[in-house]
């Protein structure tokens, strides 16, 4: 099985700093792949990186064969990677379908087409009931699931989410856990995804990487990951799971 | 299109068929004056939709649109009067030029990154420039300006745009229609979604895959196309034209208060507000000359006040408000 994205000695400097430091890890297609890591250690900035944000300084990224490092982020979603943001973006004005219809409408030009499919992903997000909302008056957990309602609706290959757990209370966690679940299986969205809630990460993720001052110190199985004895030195060691 | 009448239910659809139908039988009864007013209305309705469409829509704010309503007006102008050609044929040039402004704008705007206020003064600064650069044109007359010569004997001529009152009347009302029912078309189409994600969040739209240098670039040609044709319209009603007067910073202002004031990024708002202010104009020159208050600017204090309070209570426009009071808005199921 050949790579789906594969990031090879990927590396970004701001001024003096070195964000990531020769990054390369590789995600098969349908698997769900999880960035860890303390604050600071470059997990955004390698986020950004894959999502076209920001160019590497060194190194490629390629997805199903197609370099997309230095590309811009509208062209790397053309090409089937969809993001979310860490802190949400809805369009605020907009109803909740019609968000989603944005979304849609990348790879399909009728508007009955597009409404009908952004319909259809608002019903495995559980959000059909809310279509005539408008984004703005949605709770942060319903609005995390809009953010990823919308990238769905891109038909996306690859999935990176940022953070998609952070604000969310134990149970919404638990039902996060269960749509990604859903959407890596049923719908056939590999994931990668970057997160700080090692209940998540170790319920979804089949391999996993950590960073640790924007270099990887470990990679593999997660079982195998979190008795890594640098793993629990820099990151698990204050936070147990 | 077809979208806009079933959005509305069975009242909104009657006041819109009943306003279409005054409007189309008004000249059997209006006196020369109404209609003059009801033409000007219909022109600030055809020049705000066009800017509704690249500002209530695609979110980017241009304060200088009398840049193109004054290239159109122009350039059809100087056509006819140097070289016999007809406006219906001088529209086209018109409305290449037009835009061609419109994208050296868009360009420099989108393509560097200039943004928001920033995009809005650089509006204004190709308005202005234009406006000195007129000045000093001797072949379009300069400062002293350019005159259509009326000519009784070319009245009816509507292959020259030379009519009676009634004629402009229409043309103003065929052009006011268009533009609706291009809107409407346009905000339900993918190129408006895209427009509103833009508008609503860049950083966002981007993310979605969406072309924001693009689909920006395509708001503004749109826009400034459709406003040149307004230019050609402006010129052979008026039949005079002076840079001072066409390319002034009021002259953008005033274009835009109708799609304010009736609630941008809606079909019917700069509609219903060209129908609020251009009348309320009117009434305050009639009721300041009728008190004798004759004080330069009495009356321009009083539009001013009555603006102010048209947008604090009515923050989002007349027309979401009215068409909520009077239950137009059909309830989605």
């Amino acid at each position: 099985m050949s790579a789906l994205l594969s990031v090879v000695d990927v590396g970004k400097r701001f001024r003096g700093l070195i964000a990531v430091d020769r990054v390369s890890f590789t995600v098969e297609a349908g698997e769900i792949f999880a960035v860890i890591g303390p604050n600071g250690a470059g997990k955004t900035t390698l986020f950004n990186m894959i999502a076209g944000v920001l160019a590497p300084n060194e190194g490629t990224i390629t997805f199903r064969g197609e370099r997309i490092s230095g590309r811009t982020p509208d062209a790397v979603c053309r090409l089937g990677v969809a993001r979310t943001f860490q802190i949400v973006r809805p369009f605020p004005a907009l109803t909740v379908e019609d968000n989603v219809v944005i979304g849609a409408l990348l790879h399909r030009t009728e508007m009955a087409a597009a409404r009908r499919h952004a319909r259809d992903v608002l019903a495995t997000l559980d959000l059909f009931d809310k279509r005539d909302f408008r984004a703005s008056a949605l709770t942060l957990p319903d609005r995390k699931r809009l953010e990823l309602a919308r990238a769905l609706a891109t038909d996306p290959k690859l999935l990176l989410l940022d953070e998609v757990m952070a604000g969310l209370r134990p149970t919404e966690t638990d039902r996060m856990v269960e749509i990604l679940r859903g959407v890596n299986r049923d719908m056939g969205v590999t994931i990668l995804l970057i997160e700080h809630v090692m209940r998540a990460v170790m319920a979804l993720a089949g391999h996993m990487l950590v960073l640790h001052h924007g270099a990887p110190i470990a990679k593999g199985k997660p079982e195998d990951v979190v008795r890594d004895q640098k793993v629990i030195t820099s990151y698990l060691g204050q936070e147990s799971i | 299109m077809i979208s806009l009448w079933r959005d509305m239910n069975g009242r909104g659809q009657v006041a819109v068929a009943l306003a279409f139908l005054v409007l189309l039988f008004a000249p059997v009864a209006a006196t020369r004056y109404l209609l003059s007013v009801l033409t000007l209305i219909l022109y600030f309705v055809y020049v705000g939709q066009a800017w509704n469409l690249m500002m209530g829509y695609a979110g980017q704010l241009s304060l200088g649109h009398a840049l193109y309503v004054g290239l159109g007006g122009y350039i059809s102008a100087a056509l006819w009067v140097h070289f016999g050609i007809g406006p219906w044929l001088g529209v086209v040039p018109s409305v290449a030029i037009a835009a061609a402004f419109g994208a050296a704008i868009g360009w420099l705007g989108f393509r560097f990154g200039i943004e928001g206020v920033y995009f809005s003064l650089l509006t204004i600064a190709f308005a202005e420039f234009t406006r000195i650069g007129f000045d000093h044109i001797g072949f379009v007359g300069g400062a002293g300006g350019l005159f259509i010569p009326y000519e009784e004997s070319r009245l009816g001529e509507w292959w020259n745009l030379r009519g009676s009152q009634v004629f402009f009347y229409y043309l103003a009302f065929g052009m006011a229609v268009l533009a609706v029912l291009l809107t409407a078309l346009l905000a339900r189409s993918r190129l408006g979604y895209q427009w509103l994600a833009i508008r609503e969040d860049e950083t966002a739209a981007r993310a979605l895959g969406i072309d924001v240098f693009r689909a920006k670039m395509k708001a503004v040609l749109i826009s400034s196309s459709m406003t040149a044709v307004g230019g050609v319209f402006y010129a052979f009603y008026y039949n005079s034209l002076f840079p001072a007067q066409l390319f002034d910073m009021s002259r953008s202002i005033e274009l835009i208060l109708g799609p304010i004031v009736g609630g941008t990024g809606t079909v019917f708002g700069p509609v219903i507000g060209a129908f609020v202010l251009t009348p309320l104009g009117e009434i305050l020159i009639a009721v300041t000359e009728k008190a004798g208050i004759n004080a330069p600017g009495a009356k321009a204090i009083f539009f001013g006040l009555i603006l102010m309070a048209i947008i604090y209570l009515v923050p989002t426009g007349v027309w979401p408000w009215l068409s909520q009071r009077l239950g137009f808005a059909r309830r989605r199921s």
